[in-house]
């Protein structure tokens, strides 16, 4: 029987950026000298050739309608001479080589909807996973949460009132797609997994499962005469890890399956070397449509941080001035034996000095 | 036409308020498609039960073994019928942007016309390894997509234990702080592990990511095996000019408070401009009649403070490369790793440098492919075997700008001390 005609990929990789830039980019690669931001949402940046560029840089939902993105186009093809760029943070950036378009493009931008801002000192769009739109593992959701939040910090993000720039990420498991951030949400696990153990043995490579739990509480079993696996619930710190390779160890739990608040994680250099991100609360509840709980507790905190740190201080650097105790005064947090870490390596996170702050 | 829609009392509460809704934006895209009709009752249904319900497969296009990201219902009836069956596959195509995520309203709008023709038309710029996610696709329409994509000059990313997708900041095409070619040096590397991306068969995934200079916007140090991150090793540029206009706005307490004060390794000074140190390894700039900025680039460490405060004023100097970080990842299994230096500095200006980048890159590489369990990745591997091991592995030398501190153990086997001061004498000798 002969096989259809298939057509085989061109396995063409990266595309070359270069045909896509906007023409004053193209122009000027490499050749930059400065920038300023003439108002919240807007960049100059001055090349050494004397070229100016303006950037214009509006909030979108990352999951978008091409009815939505179509309207971005037309946006950008009367204002920005048909080109675009997007941000880490699903930002979209609109340049123009002339000043006076920047003011229309921005009324533009706002009166179809699109928030015109997160630069500088503000909050910037939160990078978000993928939920239960579309993961297989998800504790939570993702776009709803960052629509929610984006709600309430919306003129955050529209200024730039923070003292330095603020990064804010969701993930809706342990595994943290959303990465290192100022302030993170993440789903906590507080149950062991439910086992259906019907099914481990014909889904579940059992040893990768085994060798995949960071506690070795996972051990082989048998269970009404299959073959099957069984968790050390004294053990198991409900990490989540054996669930991806074994969907029969539900982990997920409407109720169990809490929200953890992290703080301090940032990549930069600057300052302080990169941080990781440290758990300031936990066991908020997983309360769809709008996780007003967690709204209220990711609010508090940057009140707290844009009312007391001093300017160019990242929530990491502000916390590294004022201590902990008073981070957890100042905020109203409730600090926990659940926050003193016990994981490998955790004596370095232990206060090995005299250094207190009264 | 598309049919009836679900009752989404939940998703409908998220249609309000100021930030852009992608709920209203799906819900536009249902007046025409059943699939995202079904769509917004399966993710109602999520709403209200609290629990996700896909489950994964294999889905692919003919002659990759990744890419595709392949997504079933769970929601059944009793007779083991998808409830929401135009949206009982709901698959995503992870399509690699260009560097920079730079593009034309002319390749967007095509690519909505071809989401349009044979997906959902939900697309996300971008996922959190970098991919264009084209959401929402049956496995029937996965490589009619594909090939349209395909053929616009886009290819798949990477899923599984692959090489993954890239990516890359700005950079050189809008921001002064470029310290390298961002995007020449990711098509470089990526355009040269397709077969690694596109046929899986690494013990575990594999990402790299380029950051222009240490503000690091790409968050490569935590989010990739092999960070490349733009710095210079010679002196900060200054201008006088900037310099001035910056003083005149901000004034002295801002200088002090915000750039002399909050230096890590105190190398900034404010002196009488006539009291300025002339020594080669010093940059200065005057501020205004009388005093200048001091700045010991010996005792700098590239952070970028002071040149993100002050910009223009202050810049990277001029003989530019990268630091190359290996090992970063988040949590599971051992714990967050950050990268760790394993080349202080590589110069990335002519073809030979962006060579020797890739020449490091496949010994990093294949060295992982090789030394790697299943499931661990390079951050886990250097942890098990040692970092030197690692980087006699891929045949680099020691340096002591890969240490935070010399150790502070004794537990070390130590009779081969003598030959190996010997060795690295010789070695500095001969260099």
């Amino acid at each position: 029987m002969s096989q259809p005609q298939m057509r085989k990929p061109i396995e063409c990789g990266v595309p070359d950026h270069m045909q896509y830039l906007h023409p004053t980019l193209r122009k000027n690669y490499g050749n930059w000298k400065y920038h300023d931001r003439p108002r919240p949402g807007v960049l100059h940046h001055v090349s050494k050739s004397g070229d100016e560029v303006w950037t214009v840089r509006a909030g979108t939902q990352r999951q978008m309608d091409v009815y939505t993105i179509r309207k971005l186009c037309d946006i950008a093809d009367k204002f920005a001479e048909g080109h675009v760029r997007f941000t880490i943070r699903s930002n979209i950036e609109f340049m123009v080589a002339d000043e006076k378009k920047v003011a229309p493009l921005i009324a533009e931008l706002e009166k179809n909807g699109f928030p015109v801002g997160g630069t500088g000192n503000s909050v910037s769009m939160i990078a978000h996973t993928q939920g239960f739109l579309h993961c297989d593992i998800p504790g939570t959701d993702a776009s709803g949460v960052v629509k929610s939040l984006m709600d309430e910090l919306y003129e955050e993000f529209k200024n730039e009132q923070m003292p330095n720039r603020v990064r804010l990420s969701t993930s809706c498991c342990e595994i943290n797609c959303g990465g290192q951030a100022d302030l993170a949400i993440v789903i906590q696990h507080t149950k062991p997994p439910k086992i259906n153990h019907d099914l481990v043995a014909n889904v579940c490579e059992r040893p990768a499962v085994v060798a995949r739990c960071p506690v070795a509480a996972i051990r082989p079993a048998l269970v009404n005469g299959k073959p099957t696996l069984e968790v050390d619930e004294k053990k198991c710190v409900c990490c989540g890890a054996c669930f991806p390779p074994c969907p029969p160890m539900q982990i997920n739990d409407p109720e169990h399956s809490k929200l953890a608040i992290w703080v301090g994680g940032k990549n930069s250099n600057a300052r302080l070397k990169p941080q990781f991100m440290k758990m300031v609360a936990a066991g908020l509840p997983n309360h769809p449509p709008r996780w007003p709980e967690v709204a209220e507790v990711v609010k508090r905190i940057l009140r707290t941080y844009k009312e007391d740190a001093r300017p160019w201080e990242r929530m990491a650097d502000w916390i590294d001035r004022i201590g902990w105790p008073r981070f957890f005064e100042k905020t109203g947090l409730t600090f926990t034996k659940y926050l003193i870490d016990d994981w490998r390596g955790s004596r370095s996170n232990l206060n090995a000095s005299t250094h207190i702050r009264f | 036409m598309a049919k009836k829609l679900h009752d989404t009392p939940n998703l409908d509460q998220l249609e309000s308020g100021p930030w852009p809704s992608f709920v209203t934006g799906i819900k536009r895209l249902a007046k025409d498609k059943d699939i995202m009709v079904d769509l917004l009752g399966h993710l109602e249904h999520s709403y209200q039960t609290r629990k996700g319900y896909w489950k994964g497969g294999t889905v692919g296009v003919f002659g990759y073994g990744g890419g595709i990201i392949p997504r079933f219902t769970e929601i059944k009836d009793e007779n083991e019928q998808p409830v929401f069956k135009d949206a009982a596959e709901f698959h995503t195509l992870r399509v690699m942007p260009p560097a920079g995520m730079h593009y034309n309203t002319d390749i967007l709008r095509k690519f909505c016309d071809i989401w349009e023709k044979h997906g959902s038309g939900l697309i996300a710029f971008h996922g959190q390894s970098g991919d264009i996610m084209f959401q929402g696709c049956s496995t029937e329409n996965v490589q009619k997509a594909f090939d349209e994509i395909n053929e616009l000059g886009f290819d798949l990313g990477g899923a599984g234990p692959a090489v993954r997708t890239s990516m890359s900041c700005v950079g050189a095409a809008r921001c002064e702080q470029s310290c390298f070619d961002e995007g020449k040096g990711l098509r470089k590397i990526v355009n040269a592990f397709l077969d690694d991306m596109h046929r899986p068969a690494l013990p575990y995934k594999f990402k790299f990511k380029f950051s222009g200079c240490p503000n690091d916007c790409m968050n490569s140090i935590q989010r990739s095996d092999m960070a490349i991150i733009g710095t210079w090793r010679d002196n900060i540029q200054t201008d006088e000019a900037l310099a001035k206009k910056w003083f005149a706005k901000h004034g002295l307490n801002e200088l002090v408070n915000d750039v002399v004060g909050m230096c890590p390794t105190r190398a900034i000074q404010l002196k009488e401009i006539k009291a300025v140190s002339k020594d080669t390894a010093v940059s200065s700039v005057a501020v205004n009649d009388t005093q200048a900025l001091e700045i010991n680039n010996k005792d700098c460490v590239r952070c970028m403070h002071c040149i993100n405060v002050m910009t223009g004023a202050l810049a990277p100097g001029q003989d530019r490369g990268a630091t190359i970080l290996v090992g970063g990842k988040r949590t599971l299994k051992i714990g967050d790793l950050m990268g760790t230096v394993v080349v202080p500095f590589m110069k990335l200006e002519t073809d030979e440098d962006y060579e020797q980048l890739l020449d490091l890159a496949k010994r990093i590489v294949d060295f992982f492919a090789e030394n790697a369990l299943e499931h661990e990745r390079t951050g886990e591997m250097i942890e098990r075997i040692g970092l030197v091991n690692f980087l006699e592995g891929i045949e680099l030398e020691i340096d002591p700008s890969m240490v935070a501190n010399p150790r502070t153990n004794p537990y070390v086997r130590m009779d081969g001390w003598d030959e190996e001061v010997a060795r690295v004498k010789a070695k500095q000798a001969a260099a």
